[in-house]
């Protein structure tokens, strides 16, 4: 548990940091990089969480996840960015448009 | 021929065919829409073999390669997981057969793959039995329908999705973070080993804190939608159909299940929060799709409504609420489905989706204006149809749990919908101020359209079936003992 205790703090406070980012940044890919801060975030925790138990052996089943976890973001990241070449190419800037009820 | 039926792996084909036919579907682009139809008409005949074989025994259990739970993945179907894939299967079906006409063939090529993709993760997800899976699955779905939103490409589409995707991501982290704090708590992730193993404390909470919020915001609850109507609306017809039928339900599934089996003694506080987001949401939802100027967008800001009554089911938490949720759910699948490809014959009729610019399309299109009249009628909750059903048996409940407050928003947004419903319905009447180049709608997309509609009226006529066959497996059995 205590040896625990810093990752988690760590991986919150990146999650926080990278919500924070995600909510205030206008710029779509300073959004796209604040969601994967908050990604690492919480693989950071799951990695940590591989020696929850005192044996020796760590626990496999986290790793198993964080490697999945680390494929799902990276597609997504990947399918934002192009998202992004998309809009940038046709609209001339890199951020979200508002209304739609014209 | 009764026994094979019962025996054959039907949750593996819901799974493999769809995934199977996607990549065919890529690799063999000029062949993608026969390729593509006949891979949807195959697994929702796989649906259909696995409904008729939980009809005949209990829940479906499958091991996939031997190797089961805790060790393996389960597929588990409950006959909660089999109402939600077969509401795909006839969804889906029917937004296959329109997709096949509306879309000219470049642009089929680039949407049977996603659309196969999307299906394959909705149905993954309804089967899964295990939290990350459920993650998996959830994040799949996400995925494919981002990618489906963007399809046209335009300023519109792409702003649409990338706000949905940012959205979507956001959710499955916080999601994810729950997920990793239940794993620490508990060491498993099984849905139904880790009902008997919680209990009351503050890593729970924090878990249900965090799984809650990123469902909410996957499942657009009110004050967390603001990504569902620009998406919504901006993606086109067919597209819109299934994020709005479908898509959006697969994590409010997600978090029913959560809610059911993992923290049903966690429950007044949140769940009162819920109740009172639901009427939120209710209004909210109501009044922008009464101010909305753009059909899709009317439609869209529908949606937000109508998921507000699915959490008003929560503080209720009895049995009858469940099932009023449900169906609920279900008759919105078949009747927004029936709006929003209503919604595309007007759009490519006219080639515009401004409400006060309706055309006469009553006269012109009487088929798509019947279906939108009569997918209104399910919205609204009027009788015979399944969102009255499914109004009744909130209303019922919040009168049996001595709860009667609840029932002022169930009414009220009945009324609300009426106005949006009519007020589209007025405008097919009359006549534009401009005239408008008009381009001749298949027959087929009207069919498809009203066929829906029809379902979604029919589905209140056969809800005593629906219901018995919902409890199969006892899927609400945790949550209703309390």
């Amino acid at each position: 548990m205590n040896a625990l205790l810093p990752y988690t703090l760590t991986g919150v406070g990146l999650f926080c940091l990278g919500l924070h980012a995600l909510l205030t940044h206008p710029h779509l890919l300073r959004k796209i990089l604040a969601v994967n801060v908050m990604g690492s975030g919480v693989f950071l925790i799951l990695v940590a969480l591989a020696k929850r138990s005192d044996s020796p052996v760590p626990d496999p089943v986290p790793q198993a996840l964080v490697i999945t976890g680390i494929v799902v973001a990276v597609a997504a990241t990947a399918l934002a960015l192009n998202l992004l070449l998309g809009l940038a190419a046709s609209s001339g800037k890199a951020e979200l448009a508002e209304d739609l009820d014209e | 021929m009764a026994p094979m039926i019962l025996t054959l792996p039907w949750g593996v084909a819901l799974i493999v065919m769809p995934v199977v036919g996607a990549l065919a579907c890529y690799l063999f682009r000029r062949a993608a829409k026969p390729l593509g139809l006949m891979t949807v008409t195959v697994t929702a005949l796989s649906a259909a073999g696995l409904a008729l074989r939980t009809t005949r025994a209990d829940s479906y259990h499958h091991a996939v390669g031997g190797w089961g739970a805790p060790l393996g993945i389960e597929l588990y179907a409950d006959g909660l997981s089999v109402l939600m894939l077969v509401a795909t299967a006839i969804v889906a079906c029917a937004i296959s057969f329109y997709a096949a006409r509306f879309f000219d063939d470049k642009e089929q090529a680039r949407f049977w793959p996603l659309w196969l993709l999307l299906l394959t993760a909705m149905n993954a997800l309804f089967l899964s039995r295990d939290l990350f899976n459920m993650y998996v699955a959830l994040e799949l779905t996400g995925l494919a329908a981002v990618a489906l939103t963007a399809l046209t490409g335009s300023q519109d589409a792409l702003s649409g999705a990338i706000r949905y995707l940012l959205a979507t991501m956001l959710g499955s982290l916080a999601y994810l973070l729950g997920v990793v704090f239940i794993y620490h708590g508990y060491g498993t992730l099984d849905l139904a080993m880790l009902g008997q193993l919680v209990e009351s404390n503050p890593v729970t909470w924090l878990a249900l804190g965090l799984v809650s919020a990123g469902l909410a915001l996957k499942t657009a609850l009110f004050p967390l939608h603001f990504w569902l109507p620009p998406a919504h609306a901006s993606a086109t017809p067919p597209v819109s159909a299934a994020l709005s039928a479908l898509v959006v339900k697969t994590a409010f599934y997600v978090l029913l299940r959560f809610w059911l089996e993992i923290f049903p003694s966690e429950g007044a506080a949140p769940a009162q929060l819920f109740g009172l987001l639901g009427c939120a949401a209710v209004f909210w939802g109501g009044v922008q799709a009464l101010r909305a100027r753009r059909l899709k967008l009317l439609i869209a800001y529908s949606t937000v409504m109508q998921i507000g009554y699915l959490f008003i089911a929560f503080p209720l938490g009895i049995l009858l609420a469940w099932h009023g949720a449900l169906y609920l759910l279900l008759s919105h699948a078949l009747a927004k489905a029936a709006m929003f490809l209503a919604a595309g014959n007007v759009l490519y009729y006219g080639g515009h989706d401004r409400i006060a610019d309706l055309d006469h399309v009553a006269q012109r299109l009487p088929l798509t204006v019947a279906a939108f009249a009569l997918a209104g009628v399910s919205i609204m909750g009027l009788p015979p149809s399944g969102g009255f059903v499914a109004k009744w048996l909130l209303i019922q409940a919040s009168l049996d749990t001595g709860q009667w407050w609840w029932t002022v928003p169930i009414l009220a947004g009945s009324l609300v919908a009426a106005a949006y419903v009519f007020k589209v319905v007025g405008f097919a009447f009359t006549q534009a101020e401009a005239p408008q180049e008009a381009k001749l709608v298949p027959v087929s997309m009207q069919w498809t359209a009203l066929v829906l509609a029809v379902a979604a009226i029919a589905l209140g006529l056969i809800a005593p079936w629906t219901l018995t066959w919902l409890d199969v497996g006892d899927p609400f059995s945790g949550a209703v003992s309390r």
